[in-house]
């Protein structure tokens, strides 16, 4: 006996805007008894994850600042990936955005004015294009697969950061310590009053809704959905897959690089080794739980960006610890997938082998 | 008004839903929790990695055996070196502690930041180089302990190849490998250093490769410093010696451990937190070694006698002041001879003595 999932005929759109709702319900009966479990009071937890990152001035910026990246690089990948073209380095191309950004403040230290920021987020999603170039170029003349193209190149570009802030854009005033000189003035991104909110997520929230607008309403957008779902009929309707390999790598490659140049000129203020933790990964995620829509990535980049601020402020008010934090996220992603999951397709109990089997 | 009518509805909300004193505590800052001293601790890595993040929550531990119910500590692990450290340090000054200790390099700048928004907040940054009014740095002289480490493998050593795994080539751990080399020479000139860079602090699986590689290319002997317990039980599966790290590993390796290089906190958290509650903290910047107790070398096992005992006189010498691992005369790799570096050259430390195996990157 196993189960089967079986597509469902049509779907229920009451259901599809009550998923989420039941997604986060059953997180929390998950969530508030693995807590209980842990001897921490459950309602206590749940309060800090899911009501504390909204709950004061601060932790809202917070929130949105650590969503900007998220939402840059996931509307980006949304696209890629409804072209079924599999970009899964864009940490790689933020790596690449932030340092030819950096190029900028670091080599040309003297030049501050409004025009420095403005070439510096040019060069940012430039270079985030050029890395993405790589693995497009290489799919579309030889084949190569890009997903393990576009992977190995995030380690690349890593260590030529690293590379570069131990040696040639070492601050040399710095005791060899490995940072570039810190950007000031209008090498960063002009914040919005006290705390560390910028120019950022207007900038990321303004591309979403253009992206919006094209997926839905232009023949861009309808060729992007072609390509990526029946591709034999693109190509009858004149479309080249190689074209729309290049357009999602270029697309999503350059809104990676400049959530890179973004972040250096705001949170991190210079180039270090580590600039990002994982944000190219994690916007992955955030594509799909968006279901590749970029209004949906907007959301969901909220809701991870969250799940952090929550994590974080369990270990302080309850002692959780990291691990426990990763786990309740864990969770969270498994229920909103098993909900969307399940409004597509209908569990079935079958009896007897499998198709294959049976073959 | 608004904002306090707003406040207190969520803390009566907050109380009447979870009747948990220590949440609410949690977000009105330091007013409330005027009784007890608040302290927080931020590491880099998890507190069960049995090295550096684990001896520095010894030290918050230290504090709460010392202090009693005088102090309340809280902890941040796993912090990544980058945007989100500057977040996790504010989230703890906006929670009301007084005194934040943020223990890793990479947390310098966003530690400043910090400073500078909540000026009556103190703060202590390990292996840092930047101060202010209400930030103090601290670290300790590891390179004293490698250099009786290095000592002790030149004995030990056969192949006269040493295996030595670092995490990035910052002064600290470039002044150490020059001081292990130094010690290893003054009783072996023939012996030679081999070196893994494995640029993280705490990655087993990485660090357990770098020690097979290492043992391949002839090493007898496993010298590490990055966190985790992988080289050593790498060392001892291959029926070699080596030392651990930052902390005590002879339980994960009790065959292969000569001794370690252990990084002793708690005498320092406790005098900081101290000074905070007699409202005499000032910002300085210390920097200890052997003799105030700050690197400590276990009890050293697993060689003869005579090994042990010239180890245990260049420690005693360290700690009196009569041996100095970067006094006399000291050649570089490059050939040229420097002499009796003050500590403001072992702290920016970048080029490696002569007979080290290795090009330093960048």
């Amino acid at each position: 006996m196993r189960i089967e999932l079986e597509k469902r005929a049509e779907r229920s759109k009451t259901l599809a805007w009550a998923s989420p709702v039941i997604a986060v319900l059953a997180t929390m009966v998950t969530g508030g008894l693995i807590f209980a479990a842990l001897g921490k009071p459950p309602l206590a937890a749940l309060w800090v994850f899911f009501v504390e990152p909204f709950a004061s001035l601060w932790s809202l910026e917070e929130l949105v600042v650590k969503a900007t990246p998220l939402i840059l690089i996931g509307v980006g990948l949304s696209v890629a990936y409804r072209a079924n073209v599999w970009n899964i380095g864009a940490e790689g191309q933020l790596t690449a955005g932030a340092l030819l950004g950096s190029t900028v403040p670091i080599l040309f230290n003297a030049w501050n004015t409004p025009a420095t920021l403005l070439a510096m987020l040019v060069l940012g999603a430039i270079g985030g294009m050029l890395w993405a170039l790589i693995p497009a170029v290489l799919k579309i003349k030889a084949g190569a697969n890009e997903i393990l193209v576009s992977l190995m190149l995030v380690y690349v570009a890593q260590l030529l950061l690293d590379w570069l802030v131990r040696g040639p854009w070492r601050d040399p005033h710095g005791y060899n310590f490995p940072k570039s000189v810190a950007f000031e003035n209008w090498q960063t991104m002009p914040t919005i009053g006290e705390g560390r909110l910028n120019l950022g997520i207007f900038i990321a929230v303004l591309i979403a809704v253009v992206l919006a607008v094209v997926m839905r309403r232009t023949i861009k957008g309808y060729e992007v959905r072609v390509m990526g779902e029946a591709p034999r009929a693109g190509r009858f309707a004149g479309f080249s897959a190689d074209r729309m390999v290049l357009f999602s790598f270029l697309l999503s490659g350059g809104l990676a690089g400049l959530a890179g140049v973004i972040e250096v000129a705001s949170t991190v203020g210079q180039l270090q080794p580590n600039i990002s933790p994982g944000y190219g990964f994690t916007a992955i995620i955030v594509a799909f739980l968006g279901r590749l829509d970029p209004v949906g990535v907007v959301i969901a980049a909220l809701m991870l960006a969250a799940s952090y601020l929550g994590g974080e402020a369990a270990q302080i008010a309850l002692g959780i610890s990291d691990k426990a934090a990763r786990v309740f996220q864990g969770v969270l992603l498994f229920w909103v997938l098993a909900c969307d999951t399940l409004i597509l397709y209908r569990p079935r109990l079958v009896r007897g082998p499998t198709a294959e089997a049976a073959r | 008004m608004q904002n306090w009518s707003a406040l207190t509805r969520r803390d009566a909300m907050k109380a009447a839903l979870l009747g948990s004193v220590a949440l609410a505590a949690g977000n009105t800052g330091a007013a409330r929790a005027a009784d007890k001293l608040k302290a927080a601790w931020v590491y880099v890595g998890p507190v069960g990695d049995f090295g550096y993040s684990y001896q520095h929550d010894q030290g918050r531990i230290a504090v709460e055996k010392a202090l009693g119910d005088k102090v309340a500590t809280t902890f941040v692990e796993n912090v990544p070196e980058g945007p989100d450290a500057e977040r996790a340090i504010e989230r703890l000054a906006r929670d009301g502690n007084q005194i934040i200790f943020t223990t890793s390099f990479g947390f310098m700048d966003p530690t400043l930041k910090v400073a500078k928004k909540f000026p009556k907040v103190k703060f202590c940054h390990a292996t840092g180089y930047k101060r202010a009014d209400n930030v103090s740095t601290y670290s300790a002289r590891f390179y004293e302990g490698r250099y009786v480490i290095g000592q002790i493998a030149g004995k030990m050593t056969k192949s006269n190849v040493v295996g030595y795994i670092v995490s990035f080539p910052i002064p600290e751990v470039v002044s150490g490998i020059n001081a292990f080399m130094l010690g290893a020479q003054s009783v072996n000139p023939n012996v030679k250093v081999k070196i893994v860079w494995v640029n993280s602090w705490y990655d087993p699986g990485k660090e357990a490769d770098a020690a097979k590689v290492l043992i391949g290319q002839g090493a007898d002997i496993m010298v590490q410093h990055t966190d985790s317990t992988a080289p050593l039980q790498v060392a001892q599966e291959k029926g070699i010696l080596g030392f651990g790290q930052s902390s005590d590993m002879a339980k994960f390796a009790p065959k292969a451990q000569i001794t370690a290089i252990t990084d002793d906190w708690d005498g320092y958290y406790v005098d900081q937190v101290k000074e905070m509650l007699a409202g005499t903290w000032k910002s300085t910047d210390t920097w200890d070694g052997m003799a105030k107790g700050m690197v400590v070398l276990p009890p050293i096992v697993n060689v003869p006698d005579d090994v042990k005992a010239m180890a245990e006189k260049t420690i005693a010498g360290i700690k009196d002041g009569s041996i100095k691992p970067f006094g006399g005369k000291i050649t570089k790799q490059d050939g040229s001879v420097v002499e009796n570096l003050d500590d403001g050259a072992i702290l920016s430390m970048n080029w490696y003595v002569k007979g080290i195996d290795d090009k330093l990157p960048g």
